[in-house]
């Protein structure tokens, strides 16, 4: 009685769990902004955290420039979710980028109903890059800009640098 | 993959989410996260035994839930399991995943069923699948440990 792949259902249950969460979302708010709103919220929450689980586990070492974060953040998503997304599109000021994801784990048994279409389905993910970054005294905007549910090649999300909080050093280290 | 990580937060983001705002009572809160976990894990039984053998019987089942489903799900078996042999199993876990990082000693203990709620759906939510209709109830005795009872309906 051994599943063909234990590390492959793992996976899948989180992805069952997060369905279950945007479906109750779903019922409990009458419009889709509410709940995108509501999940980029909970993605912050779990980036306020989850960068501690990243630091220690990967021991990323310091960014010198964007270019080095968002190599991290690839490495987050190949160590948290199993995929490689690739990092592209920079803008020419060197202070937006994408990170392009072939297939979505999260997405990956979900069909959006027609009164859905709204939806930003996988939007926790933006929030959890924000939330991360924030700890880490980046303040950054992360949006989607393509999604495969809504019948996009790829999933595709925006990042852009907004500035360094220098403020939330603790006095006496910099 | 370090998903583990990922799933306890969202978890706790579920739990953190249903008893916001002041509207919600604790029933209709915890009939919340019962209902995540249910339709969690009846989806999630049918991918995990797929592969499987037909299972012999009821005892079977549950012993399936406490070793296989268990380590999937929290990384460890369930420690002990009793029968009474008339539908009735008690499945004791003596350090609970959803409860481990909280702080032991009476000051929280009041919170604590909030994190077995999405738990005892879940597994309701696999027996349901796997053709058993049962109820799933939890209990706390000392932090980080608990018990979930499952009353097997019948007819």
């Amino acid at each position: 009685l051994r599943p063909a792949d234990p590390k492959k259902v793992s996976g899948e249950l989180f992805t069952l769990t997060y369905g279950s969460l945007v479906a109750q979302l779903l019922k409990d708010y009458e419009n889709v902004d509410d709940v995108n709103r509501q999940l980029e919220r909970m993605g912050y929450n779990i980036g306020m955290r989850l960068i501690e689980d990243f630091l220690a586990r990967a021991n990323p070492g310091r960014c010198y420039d964007l270019r080095d974060t968002a190599d991290k953040i690839q490495q987050a998503f190949k160590l948290y979710l199993g995929v490689s997304p690739s990092i592209g599109s920079w803008n020419p000021g060197g202070d937006e980028f994408s990170v392009v994801l072939e297939t979505n784990p999260l997405a990956e048994f979900v069909e959006l109903p027609d009164h859905c279409l709204g939806l930003r389905y996988s939007n926790i993910l933006a929030g959890i890059i924000r939330g991360a970054c924030e700890m880490v005294q980046m303040e950054v905007m992360a949006w989607f800009i393509a999604d495969q549910l809504k019948g996009d090649n790829v999933t595709e999300i925006r990042i852009k640098f907004v500035k360094r909080l220098e403020d939330a050093i603790p006095a006496g280290e910099d | 993959m370090a998903e583990e990580a990922v799933f306890d937060l969202v978890h706790m983001e579920a739990v953190s989410y249903v008893f916001q705002g002041e509207k919600i009572s604790e029933d209709e809160a915890v009939a919340k996260l019962e209902h995540m976990g249910f339709a969690t894990g009846y989806r999630l039984v049918e991918r995990l035994t797929r592969e499987s053998g037909r299972f012999k019987d009821e005892l079977d089942i549950m012993k399936y839930i406490c070793k296989d489903l268990w380590v999937t799900v929290y990384k460890k078996q369930i420690d002990n399991l009793r029968t009474n042999h008339q539908g009735v199993y008690v499945l004791h876990d003596n350090r609970f995943r959803f409860l481990s990082r909280m702080a032991a000693g009476k000051q929280y203990l009041q919170y604590a069923p909030r994190y077995l709620a999405f738990t005892c759906g879940l597994v309701r939510g696999c027996l349901a699948n796997l053709g058993i209709t049962c109820v799933v109830t939890a209990e706390v005795t000392q932090l980080p440990a608990c018990k979930f009872q499952i009353q097997v309906q019948r007819g």
